[in-house]
């Protein structure tokens, strides 16, 4: 367990120290906020659906949970760069701790991150149908976390160089990202992208979001809640797998 | 304490490690030497659980690493050749993490993470990142570092390597203390002859991944009838130069490669 904690907390570490990367990290959603939020707004409004400021935010804190969590995987990377992932290897501690080790450590930090952008929403001018419902949304926002951490140290222990990096940045993040129902309501869709939002993991985690803050559900909080807790269970299981036949 | 029979590695057609034995006794200190390229660290890294070997059978104090790889993992430190420490943290918690991961009890890894950070004169800069080190603090915080936790047998990959002649002194004075006082057994590579001949009690010579020599420094002098271990060296692996041939990520990448296209 002191294996998992260490790592854990140095994921943490890291972030806290890079005050910069914070910055930047958070520059990304608020832009799409402005942008999107704001700019799209007129338009939604017309087309007789409220506000998108309110439509959105869930998808914008999705957004950043997801970016954090697959970074931070990824950063395993940079640790293959510079040798430090071979101390890990070698201590007399199973993988799997380890890799839950990050991976948590993953996680946490895209659930702090996510919390910055909450509040920045609300900030913003979004609010929640009751307040009450910010608990539940931190349910989806760890399941969102620990599935694209887990992703994210899946494909950290495959990929070796920034050129792979790229590769899963443009054909897998962004994606996923874009076809999650994050920007875009579920209803009415043509049946072709309705088949790929189902099979996106972030869009049960952004309708999960989007029902517990603005109540306005496409499935339910059990179905949304389940879907999410296979995936996290099935990337668990491949990414410690993954993770346990490194070599360097 | 190890026992290694028949070891091959191959990346693709490249064959690393070809068909390599030897045994080192506990309490002995073994020096691995060869030109770059000889297939050194790649041994080093099958016998440290890194690398899978292709064929042969590995040993150490018993335990096939292969199978038993956690038990395997407890019975040995390890300085790397490349860096392997964690650059956005202080020197300190670099040592505190290594003695966690080492399961090394939270006093003994204080007072051992003191002891060894003053030995190795970094203790005053225990608070600053790692990376703000230059070459030689960093090498020397990854020796201390593989010192934490007292293992049985200690690797040791080109531990000197950028090191300053004080340092390497301190360094080799501390490993033949540990050795005597201890009963570790130490396996280390070095292109320093000097070094070699003053701390190994056997010596194997590997060169294009074979074994081409072993023995005690005499013997070896003894066998090419020259007066100095790099004269020993030289009689059994020619004066040619050597490319570096690709690590072994390198190859792998390079197999990758070949079955993409």
């Amino acid at each position: 367990m002191g294996a998992i904690y260490i790592l854990w907390l140095r994921e943490l570490k890291r972030y806290v120290r890079s005050r910069v990367q914070i910055v930047v990290s958070l520059g990304q959603p608020c832009l799409y906020l402005l942008a999107l939020g704001f700019g799209l707004g007129p338009v939604f409004r017309q087309a007789g659906h409220g506000s998108y400021l309110q439509f959105m935010a869930p998808g914008v804190i999705g957004m950043t949970v997801l970016f954090s969590s697959v970074f931070s995987g990824i950063a395993m990377l940079w640790d293959r760069q510079f040798g430090f992932l071979k101390e890990t290897l070698v201590a007399p501690v199973p993988r799997i701790q380890i890799m839950l080790g990050r991976t948590l450590g993953g996680a946490t930090v895209a659930i702090i991150q996510g919390s910055l952008i909450l509040l920045i929403c609300v900030i913003a001018g979004f609010r929640p149908h009751s307040w009450v419902a910010i608990p539940a949304a931190f349910l989806f926002v760890i399941m969102i976390a620990v599935v694209f951490a887990a992703l994210g140290t899946a494909i950290g222990s495959v990929i070796k160089d920034m050129q792979g990096f790229q590769l899963v940045m443009n054909f897998l993040v962004m994606p996923i990202f874009f076809l999650s129902g994050a920007l875009f309501p579920l209803a009415n869709l043509p049946a072709f992208m309705a088949l790929i939002t189902r099979l996106d993991p972030l869009t049960y985690g952004v309708d999960g979001l989007r029902g517990v803050l603005i109540n306005a559900w496409h499935f339910n909080a059990a179905f949304d809640f389940s879907i999410l807790a296979m995936i996290a269970a099935v990337f668990v299981t491949t990414g410690a797998y993954l993770f346990s036949k490194i070599e360097v | 304490m190890i026992k290694v029979q028949h070891l091959v590695k191959t990346f693709g057609d490249f064959t690393a490690v070809r068909d390599i034995s030897f045994d080192v006794a506990q309490g002995e200190i073994f020096a691995f030497l060869g030109p770059n390229g000889a297939g050194k660290t790649t041994t080093i890294k099958m016998l440290t659980t890194l690398l899978q070997p292709t064929s042969g059978s590995i040993e150490l104090d018993g335990l096939d690493p292969r199978t038993s790889q956690k038990e395997a993992r407890k019975r040995f430190g390890i300085v790397f050749q490349d860096p392997s420490l964690d650059n956005e943290q202080t020197a300190y918690e670099n040592m505190i993490l290594h003695g966690v991961l080492y399961h090394v009890p939270r006093q003994l890894r204080e007072t051992r993470t003191e002891h060894l950070l003053k030995l190795f004169e970094l203790w005053d800069r225990r608070d600053s990142y790692v990376k703000s080190f230059s070459g030689g603090m960093k090498r020397r915080l990854e020796i201390a570092r593989g010192l934490l936790h007292t293992p049985r047998i200690l690797f040791l990959d080109e531990p000197t390597l950028g090191l300053d002649p004080q340092s390497r002194n301190l360094l080799w004075n501390h490993v033949k203390h540990l050795n005597e006082t201890e009963r570790t057994t130490v396996f280390l590579t070095t292109h320093y002859m000097d070094e070699a001949e003053r701390v190994a009690h056997r010596i194997a010579i590997i060169d294009h991944g074979a074994i081409v020599a072993q023995g005690t420094p005499a013997e070896l002098k003894r066998q090419t009838a020259t007066d100095s271990l790099e004269g020993a060296f030289l009689a059994f692996t020619g004066s040619t130069l050597r490319d570096e041939a690709a690590n072994s990520a390198d190859a792998l990448r390079q197999v990758a490669k070949m079955w993409r296209r």
